[in-house]
């Protein structure tokens, strides 16, 4: 919303300055967003007068002129190009040193064909006053000499916009902007109440609202025939305003309407009255229907939108843009005046399916003055008078303004409980009188009825929040909280200690932290299991971010790519975030992942004087899941090792993480070469994921103080024996050593496999596996016997779990 | 922060201190404007003193104004909604971009390459992992 200094001033008494005004405006929510002054662009020009034009000697089309800038000094000699340059004219002056907006250039004496010329006479284009460039400005004889353009122009005004918040419709308009002024004590509102016209007879023209038995569209109608009036361009003072705020001035009729737009906060839509053939009706559009509109572009409307129709059709898209065939010209000499309600919702609906966005929609879907209907039409029909002559009818009003009285029971306690601000009643009442509101009683509670103009207050916050925006937050004391107790409790969530306490793990293990994109491309989704209907976005910024993710990886992969392809081919990075299985707040799950990519393994990248580091594999990725699980608290020891993965990893070189059959808590592997082709990257590439959620919390809750059990060690050496095991190949090693573990429970404490061996003296088909094995006695040191029991129990148990048998 | 007597006042402390701590200054100019949003009544939005005349922003220091945040006492029908009597139970909410609260501190040109994992960004802008900054250790690193 942008308005004048001037315009504000024939709302506003005051002798405020326009730092005050704007920073007031800040204060109380109309936040200033820009001040400009077209008089500080202008400053420089002055006004000048040609004493003699001769032609150039070396140029046909130029010529040589003599100028008096109005200063006393000697004349100037200036050359100049434009047709209508000649002796007597007095225009604008620009001199060597002025920056000249219109063709971005600073001046300096220049030399053209041979004769030097000390500045320019301007045109409107040069001067962006206008697209004119027809000549140089012709100011007429009258213009003084040497004074300041922007001064005699009336150009010194300045121009202030703000950024109005939704829930503001009444501050569309300056007189709002000047009531709320004066209520923050910056001067007095002056009312303007319109006088109603009298007319005389009826208007010529009926106007019917059809709806049916659907909802009204349009409320209320009001409508107005003024006879004999003669258009032209409105006068200077209208445009100028109308130039300022960016408007493009058309003619008296079309200027008035824009005018109240921005004065009032009150749409008007004129009708050249010749043009208009019958009644006029306001119903829905009807399927197929069409309207040019005034800016030239044709709509097509549907019955969810409401125009204005004639016997000849669409004439208007109600509340939101007139017909160009029914409009205004000079050559008018009958106009109808319309000033209606329109439904909000309907006319926001309306104006974003036709995508079409007007100085009266944007009031109109806000919610403008029910009670200025008429008011408005009054005032449109006296300037239209006052501008244009003619004579009015009486008006025809059909409908009904809707009721927006509201009764609100305000306990004046309210604001000092919201806002902390102490603040005696009558100051309360004070402030809410003067934004309008009508208030009554005495006691601990009022009754404030808001002002028409104001949809937004419906309730006690609303009041409170009008008190203290014109009291002034600045007067809100900043109040410590109290200080409940010396030291806090625990205030993170299961789920937030497992995201850091997973980041630090894999931090640690030198992967960096990545934040990428949830949204990822559809063949990134469809290479990694995802790419459903349902996780699709309905309106994506970009095809490259289409769908939501399935996965971390895909994510990781791309982000590595692109490191490689910077030239940092071997990097380690890793995310965690959400993933997405379906578009169900079940089928989103915190997951901590990570992809190592060449050679960044755990101990280092690339090459090094002791041996190249080795490209990543799935052991990589598995000992990366491994201790973020463990990082979490997941029985890490406890969880079995299964040879399946998703079909993004490579087959023979991935597996997942389970606890018990079905809980899966990680996949690792790496990257299928089919994923890696498919999506342009380059491999290799190993990565993992964890998924934190999967990993159950402990259920017993550890006693306050006593979450650990109490330490049994034992003074006693432990034991190791070495055993080798010939199996099948396809026996596994997870088989093998959970069979030698389960063999004895209380002196086994340690089982690991340190060698395979395919190869001489081992059969084809076959391999050997050895595995050390630590005991670890508890009450006495163990004997041979002992020990060779134990190792009877381990023999049996692998055999009868593998079939395997000791390596001779 | 919902509670029976959470007001403005203690929103306009909260964030005070917290800016305070954040950007590593004694004083910082705070400007509450009121302002709308549907989910709170009464609305603001805050402004942060700070000085653009360099070409980057610096905070805490000269003229003008930054805006960093939106802010306002939870709205009755968000109180309501949740089950509680809002005129028993009050409070206040507010929200910031972290990544641009980020990008002030640390002077940070482009928000793009937050989400680029450049491993060079990373490492420059990162944190070692187990040197965390801490209020009581000093947020700068």
């Amino acid at each position: 919303m942008k308005f004048t200094l001037s315009w504000l001033k024939d709302h506003l008494e005051t002798d405020a300055s326009l730092d005050e005004i704007v920073e007031t405006l800040t204060r109380i929510g109309l936040e200033v967003e820009e001040v400009t002054s077209p008089a500080d662009r202008l400053r420089p020009f002055t006004i000048a007068k040609v004493l003699d034009a001769k032609p150039h000697p070396n140029a046909d089309r130029l010529q040589v002129l003599s100028v008096d800038a109005g200063d006393g000094a000697a004349p100037l000699q200036i050359v100049c190009g434009a047709p209508n340059a000649r002796a007597g004219l007095v225009g604008v002056l620009a001199r060597p040193g002025d920056y000249v907006p219109g063709i971005d250039v600073t001046l300096s004496v220049g030399k053209i064909r041979d004769v030097e010329s000390f500045g320019m006479m301007c045109s409107e284009r040069e001067l962006e006053l206008s697209d004119s460039h027809d000549g140089i400005m012709d100011l007429g004889e009258d213009a003084p000499l040497g004074a300041s353009y922007a001064e005699y122009a009336g150009l010194d005004d300045p121009v202030i916009e703000i950024g109005l918040t939704p829930n503001r419709p009444d501050c569309a308009s300056v007189s709002g902007i000047a009531r709320d002024l004066a209520a923050a004590g910056l001067g007095t509102y002056k009312e303007n109440r319109p006088a109603p016209v009298a007319g005389e007879g009826a208007c010529p023209v009926t106007v019917r609202l059809e709806f049916g038995d659907t909802p009204p569209l349009c409320p209320a109608f009001g409508l107005r025939l003024v006879r004999g009036i003669t258009n032209g361009p409105s006068p200077d003072w209208m445009q100028k305003r109308l130039v300022a705020i960016g408007l493009r001035p058309i003619n008296a009729l079309v200027d008035i309407t824009n005018y109240i737009t921005f004065d009032r906060g009150r749409p008007l839509h004129v009708f050249d009255a010749a043009k208009v053939s019958g009644d006029l009706v306001v119903r829905r559009g009807r399927e197929g229907e069409e309207l040019l509109g005034l800016d030239g572009k044709t709509y097509r409307f549907d019955d969810s939108m409401c125009v204005i129709s004639d016997d000849n059709g669409v004439e208007s898209i109600g509340g939101i843009m007139g017909g160009e065939l029914s409009g205004c010209t000079e050559e008018t000499t009958d106009v109808l005046i319309e000033s209606a309600l329109w439904d909000p919702v309907n006319i926001a609906r309306t104006g974003r399916a036709l995508g079409v966005s007007t100085d009266a929609r944007y009031r109109f879907e806000r919610g403008v003055d029910p009670q200025f209907c008429l008011p408005g039409l009054e005032l449109a029909t006296q300037m239209v008078i006052d501008l244009c002559g003619g004579t009015a009818t009486e008006v025809m009003f059909t409908g009904e303004l809707p009721n927006s009285d509201r009764m609100i029971d305000f306990p004046v306690a309210e604001v000092k409980r919201l806002t902390g601000l102490s603040l005696t009643t009558p100051e309360i009442k004070g402030v809410l009188t003067r934004l309008g509101f009508w208030v009554t009683g005495s006691g601990d509670t009022v009754k404030v009825a808001p002002p028409s103009w104001r949809p937004d207050v419906h309730g006690k916050a609303d009041l409170v929040e009008e008190v203290v925006r014109i009291v002034g937050l600045d007067e809100v004391p900043a109040t410590p909280l109290p200080n409940l107790s010396a030291v806090s409790g625990r205030v993170l969530t299961p789920g937030q200690l497992r995201r850091g306490q997973a980041r630090r793990a894999l931090a640690v293990r030198g992967l960096k932290e990545a934040v990428t994109w949830s949204f990822i491309s559809r063949a990134q989704a469809e290479a990694f299991g995802g790419g459903r209907r349902d996780l699709e976005l309905a309106n994506p910024i970009s095809p490259e971010l289409s769908d939501m993710r399935p996965s971390l990886v895909p994510g990781l992969a791309a982000a590595a790519q692109r490191n490689a392809d910077r030239g940092y081919p071997d990097v380690a990075l890793f995310e965690v975030g959400q993933i997405f299985g379906d578009d169900t707040p079940k089928g989103q799950s915190m997951v901590a992942a990570g992809l190592r990519r060449g050679t960044a393994g755990f101990n280092g990248a690339g090459r090094h004087w002791s041996g190249n580091a080795p490209v990543v594999s799935v052991f990589d990725a598995k000992a990366d899941a491994e201790a973020a699980l463990a990082a979490i608290g997941a029985p890490v020891e406890k969880l079995m090792v299964l040879a399946e993965a998703p079909d993004w990893l490579h087959p023979g070189r991935s597996g997942e993480l389970r606890l018990g059959p079905k809980t899966v808590l990680a996949r690792f592997g790496e990257l299928h070469p089919r994923v890696l082709a498919a999506l342009d990257l380059e491999g290799p590439m190993a990565a993992f994921e964890v998924y934190l959620d999967a990993v159950p919390t402990p259920k017993s809750k550890a006693r306050a103080g006593r979450s650990k059990g109490a330490l049994d060690i034992s003074d006693l050496m432990p034991v190791r024996r070495d055993f080798a095991f010939v199996v099948d190949e396809a026996v596994t090693a997870e088989r093998l050593l959970k069979a030698a573990r389960g063999a004895e429970k209380t002196l086994i404490t340690g089982v690991t496999l340190f060698d395979v061996y395919r190869g001489a003296g081992v059969a084809e088909g076959q391999k050997s596996m050895a595995i050390d094995v630590t005991l670890q006695p508890r009450d006495r040191t163990l004997t041979d016997e002992d020990i060779e029991a134990v190792a009877a129990r381990i023999r049996a148990a692998v055999e009868k779990a593998t079939g395997g048998t000791l390596r001779g | 922060m919902i509670d029976k007597g959470s007001h403005i006042g203690h929103l306009k402390w909260v964030l005070q201190e917290f800016c305070k701590a954040f950007f590593e200054v004694d004083e910082l100019k705070m400007r509450f404007r009121p302002s709308f949003f549907p989910f709170t009544e009464p609305s603001m939005e805050v402004d942060i003193g700070c000085d653009r005349s360099g070409g980057e922003v610096r905070v805490g220091e000269g003229n003008d104004w930054l805006e960093i945040l939106g802010c306002g006492m939870v709205h009755p029908n968000v109180i309501r909604n949740c089950g509680l009597d809002p005129d028993e139970y009050q409070g206040f909410a507010w929200g910031m971009g972290i990544d641009r609260l980020a990008m002030l501190k640390y002077g940070m040109p482009d928000l793009r390459a937050f989400f680029d994992a450049d491993v060079r960004w990373i490492e420059h802008y990162g944190f070692r992992p187990l040197d965390l900054p801490t209020l009581f250790g000093g947020l700068s690193r």
